[in-house]
């Protein structure tokens, strides 16, 4: 990876690089070789609980609280979000807030559960600032030398057992997709997102509904009354039994059971649209902790969504790139990854386009690409990644890049060249970028959210 | 949710008969109710007061929990409440032997909540039926308000974890303090040490010439000595008048202040807000003791049901299932601390060290090991001075007092550390110290200590602004938080609130950068005093100079 690494420096440096560019490269490039770092907001320990986790009723009688549906459990959210929009009347900020929590699986079996929350505020001291500054886990007890090494906890838990393989229940999955519709739901419901106003003309040819819409002579299931009539008259037309128009007989029609036109049961073709959405995140060394958070939790609101918007007929992709980009299979692979590398941008983008190219999905699905970074690239003038991204744009429905930034102020890279490329100017039906900084709330992503995907002309 | 069966209630007062003949002092009434999954879903959130206010976000916490629950499968609950009479909950296949154990458990809590000096402000009363009075007058006051009982309520619990318990506490234990002038008292206790600073000398220098004032003019002394006082500190005067007036109205906590100073719910059409404010208080001192004797209260509970569980004639072979689920309860784990485990364990090396005579002067100044081993003066005064422990102490004190290397040593226990390595990417815990120091202050360092805010008169009488200032202990606020709570101080202050605080500085560095191997080479944190101002629900920071 280091003499990759080096070897695009080498390229890029040939093209010319601005001093501080250089720097920040060379230092990445450091970064990777040396010993992948510990950062201690991206690898937050694990907390063990203290004396206040535990009660009795739990300790001595095992008994905890029930656990309700997510159903009824909705229900009690348009309640709650109710009232909270009665807050922001009266001039106070919303205090609900839609909670996700990505339940990890084993397997890659990973689900999104969809809960209300809501904090109560209150000056208290912060616990994790110890934690960072100190290395005390809490008491033990047992044996062990000073010093001694007495077990290990993986950091992150998901390296043992990721890779979705055969056999994948199909409940799990199942599960995932009603609770990220209803939050879907809510999002467009409550928070007043956009409905789509085009979901594009491509259709699914693998869905099939059943309906008596075919007609159908001599048999079937309902009888067309007046078509059958109609075709009496035509047929009594031809043998000159109506030989005057304003006095008809009918009396002396003929009928031919074949003349019988029924309604028959009949398999169409359902025209429902269909959406293949991309995500796509760095992954670098520079997105540690925060901007990770915020661009994968804006994610997964897009994803619900746009599963409510397609009605569940969505499916996801998730790509990962540092300077080089890789397909992962599962959200939890996708939302915990780290490594300290560098970032070209345009290496997603690159895959994306292979993926697209190579399954031929441009054709059935409407395409969705939302790419996710701190908007730090060493290919600073987007020499690669605007022609990507133009290719991109030819089949996408919609691409959205979202630059979570470290610190306000200076722009990034990224969205420099974005910007310089007047791509956002020439179809903002296609593109559009939205850049908050890393301590954007879950209200400034659902805006960033409304800026990515809304349809208005600017 | 039911009351226990008749069969299962005669246990329980057979287990009340055995626990009282042991030492154990409770009142004669208890309530037992049976509750399902399904109740607790509606408890946890009221912390386990089944009549407690509503309050819609507890509808929220509700769901928070079960979701919070399908995640991490655990949550505090109690079994126990400190109620006239006290009332607990039983799952309802338990079977027998098992309810014996937690009876006594319970009626460990019992005897706590009743004889610890900590809950004296909780006996005088049944919380259950003023909680019942008070959630009647919310839904009153609801009914007439609507929703703005609900912000009420919000912002005034967004405070209640600043409520001055121990001031509450002092007014109920007022300490006998010697008769002496409070001139003479301000003089040596407040002005020389305080406000001049002297160095010691020069003070030892000054009682002694007190002293020798006294012996020379007896009754006239006084006179004489602040005489001499006037002439050196010509400002003496002037301070000790203003300490006096200082002293004799008693802080306030900020609930209270607001209560009394605020314009805003002092208004003739708010003063129903001073209602729900008073509840909010109320409930959070009730809770107070709780949370500042979790470890003694669990350990004495956990102490008595072993002991009684064993002596109990009743459950004759079941002493391999209890021995089975008192592990689970009581088993010291390898990493992390478990309040059961650790305060049973401290009672019973109390218990033993007051038996042999080890917690007296003599004991303590032996530095051989081997003396140290075998000190036995038998006292035998081991289990009343438990009962003295349980009825003075509180958790700090329990800790400050009683972790010493004996113990430490003695249950192997250590502080554990925890470290990332790089190369395989785990988390290692390792043994960092066996030192009964480290240990003791990490135990303090992980009880409950909410924030110290104090409210500067001076500062704040422009504009009618409440200007807060947090002690500074080393510890940040969560900053998040600080917005709603300034925004719901504002709304009930009615004007302008400014908060000082201090926060660390930003470390420079960011994570692409390699770090130095060593940590020891970090920098200390460097703290900024900063204000945050609050007005008009818009907030501003500043770093203060």
């Amino acid at each position: 990876m280091k003499n990759e690494m080096r070897e695009i420096y080498l390229r890029l440096k040939a093209r010319g690089l601005s001093p501080e560019l250089e720097k920040k490269i060379l230092s990445e490039i450091n970064a990777v070789e040396a010993p992948p770092l510990a950062d201690e907001t991206a690898l937050k320990p694990p907390v063990l609980p203290g004396v206040y986790a535990f009660a009795d009723l739990q300790a001595l009688q095992s008994l905890t609280a029930a656990v309700q549906n997510h159903t009824s459990q909705v229900r009690t959210i348009d309640d709650l979000l109710a009232k909270d929009r009665q807050r922001e009347k009266d001039g106070f900020p919303r205090k609900v807030r839609v909670g996700r929590m990505i339940k990890p699986g084993r397997g890659g079996k990973d689900k999104v559960v969809v809960v209300p929350t809501a904090t109560e505020e209150k000056l208290m001291h912060d616990p994790s600032f110890r934690d960072q500054e100190e290395e005390t886990a809490g008491g033990g007890s047992g044996e062990g030398e000073q010093g001694e090494v007495i077990g290990e906890e993986p950091v992150r838990q998901s390296e043992k057992g990721s890779g979705a393989g055969p056999g994948q229940g199909e409940g799990e999955q199942h599960e995932l997709e009603s609770s990220a519709y209803d939050l879907g739901r809510i999002l467009t419901e409550q928070f007043e997102l956009p409905n789509l106003k085009d979901k594009g003309k491509k259709r699914s040819l693998t869905r099939y509904t059943y309906d008596l819409t075919d007609r159908h002579r001599g048999f079937g299931q309902v009888l067309d009354k007046k078509a059958t009539l109609r075709k009496i008259v035509e047929t009594n037309i031809h043998l000159g039994n109506l030989p005057d128009v304003d006095n008809i007989d009918t009396l002396d029609f003929l009928i031919s059971p074949k003349d019988m036109i029924y309604r028959i049961l009949s398999r169409e073709k359902d025209f429902e649209s269909q959406a293949m959405v991309f995500f796509v995140r760095d992954y670098s060394g520079s997105m540690v902790g925060k901007t990770t958070e915020l661009v994968v939790a804006q994610h997964v609101l897009i994803y619900s969504w746009l599963l409510y918007q397609y009605a569940n007929q969505v499916q996801t992709r998730f790509i990962l790139h540092d300077t080089t980009a890789k397909e992962v299979p599962d959200f939890y692979t996708y939302y915990n990854s780290k490594v300290a590398g560098g970032t070209q941008v345009s290496s997603a983008y690159k895959l994306v386009n292979e993926i697209v190219e190579k399954e031929n999905l441009a054709q059935d699905y409407n395409i969705y690409v939302f790419h996710g970074t701190d908007g730090d690239d060493w290919d600073a003038e987007g020499r690669e990644s605007i022609p990507q991204l133009k290719i991109m744009m030819r089949y996408a429905n919609r691409v959205g890049i979202t630059i979570a930034q470290h610190s306000a102020g200076s722009s990034t890279e990224v969205e420099k060249y974005i910007k310089k490329s007047g791509l956002l100017e020439q179809a903002p039906e296609l593109i559009r970028m939205d850049v908050l900084t890393d301590d954007a709330d879950e209200s400034r992503l659902i805006e960033g959210i409304r800026k990515l995907i809304s349809q208005d002309k600017r | 949710m039911e009351l226990i069966n008749q069969h299962t209630k005669k246990i329980m007062e057979g287990c009340k008969e055995r626990a009282r003949a042991a030492g154990l002092r409770f009142e004669n009434e208890s309530l037992e109710y049976v509750v399902t999954n399904r109740d607790l879903l509606e408890l946890s959130p009221k912390i386990m007061i089944p009549t407690l206010y509503d309050y819609w976000v507890h509808d929220v916490e509700v769901l928070k929990g079960k979701g919070k629950y399908e995640l991490y499968p655990h949550n505090p609950y109690e079994t126990v409440i400190n109620t006239r009479p006290a009332i607990s909950y039983y799952n309802d296949n338990n079977p027998d032997w098992l309810n014996v154990m937690i009876f006594y458990h319970v009626i460990g809590h019992i005897d706590f909540f009743q004889n610890n000096l900590y809950f004296r402000h909780t006996w005088d009363y049944d919380f259950t039926g003023e909680a019942l009075s008070d959630k009647r007058v919310i839904a009153k006051l609801r009914s007439e308000h609507g929703h703005w009982v609900d912000y009420v309520i919000e912002f005034a619990r967004g405070i209640d974890n600043l409520v001055g318990y121990f001031p509450e506490l002092h007014r109920l234990f007022p300490v006998a303090t010697t008769q002496l002038p409070a001139r003479l008292d301000y003089y040596f206790d407040v002005f020389l040490q305080n406000i001049k600073k002297v160095k010691t000398s020069e003070y030892i220098k000054e009682i002694e010439r007190y002293n020798q004032c006294k012996a020379e003019y007896a009754d006239l002394c006084d006179d004489m000595f602040f005489a001499e006082v006037d002439r050196r500190h010509p400002e003496f005067k002037a301070l000790f008048t203003k300490y006096k007036e200082h002293k004799s109205t008693p802080p306030l906590d900020l609930i209270q202040y607001i209560l009394e100073n605020s314009a805003f719910v002092n208004k003739e059409e708010n003063k129903w807000m001073k209602i729900i404010i008073e509840v909010i208080r109320k409930t959070s001192l009730f809770f107070q003791p709780q949370i500042r004797t979790k470890i003694m209260n669990e350990g004495w509970a956990s102490y008595w049901h072993e002991i009684l569980f064993l002596q109990d004639d009743r459950i004759e072979g079941h002493e391999v299932d209890f021995a089975r689920v008192n592990a689970g309860v009581t088993a010291m784990p390898r990493v992390g601390l478990n309040p059961y485990a650790l305060g049973m364990r401290l009672f019973y090396a109390i218990e033993e060290w007051a038996d042999k005579g080890r917690l007296t002067w003599d004991f303590q100044r032996l530095t051989d090991a081997y003396q140290r081993e075998k000190f036995d003066s038998t006292l035998g005064r081991g289990r009343e001075f438990i009962f003295h422990v349980r009825e003075n102490l509180c958790d700090f004190t329990f800790i400050n007092q009683f972790i010493n290397q004996d113990f430490v040593t003695r249950h192997d226990l250590f502080v554990a550390g925890r470290r990332l390595n790089e190369s395989k990417m785990v988390w290692e815990y390792y043994v960092k110290s066996r030192n009964s120091g480290d240990y003791r202050q990490m135990l303090l360092d992980s009880l409950y200590h909410p924030p110290r805010i104090s409210i500067d008169h001076e500062k704040g009488k422009r504009d009618n602004t409440l200007y807060l200032v947090h002690l500074f202990e080393h510890k940040p606020l969560i900053k998040e938080f600080i917005t709603n709570t300034l925004m719901g101080i504002e709304y009930l202050w009615g004007g302008p609130v400014e908060l000082e605080t201090h926060e660390p500085l930003p470390k420079a560095a960011r994570s692409d950068r390699p770090k130095s191997a060593d940590r020891a080479g970090e920098p200390p944190i460097q703290w900024q005093r900063v204000v945050y101002t609050m007005k008009e629900r818009k907030l501003s920071r500043r770093v203060a100079a």
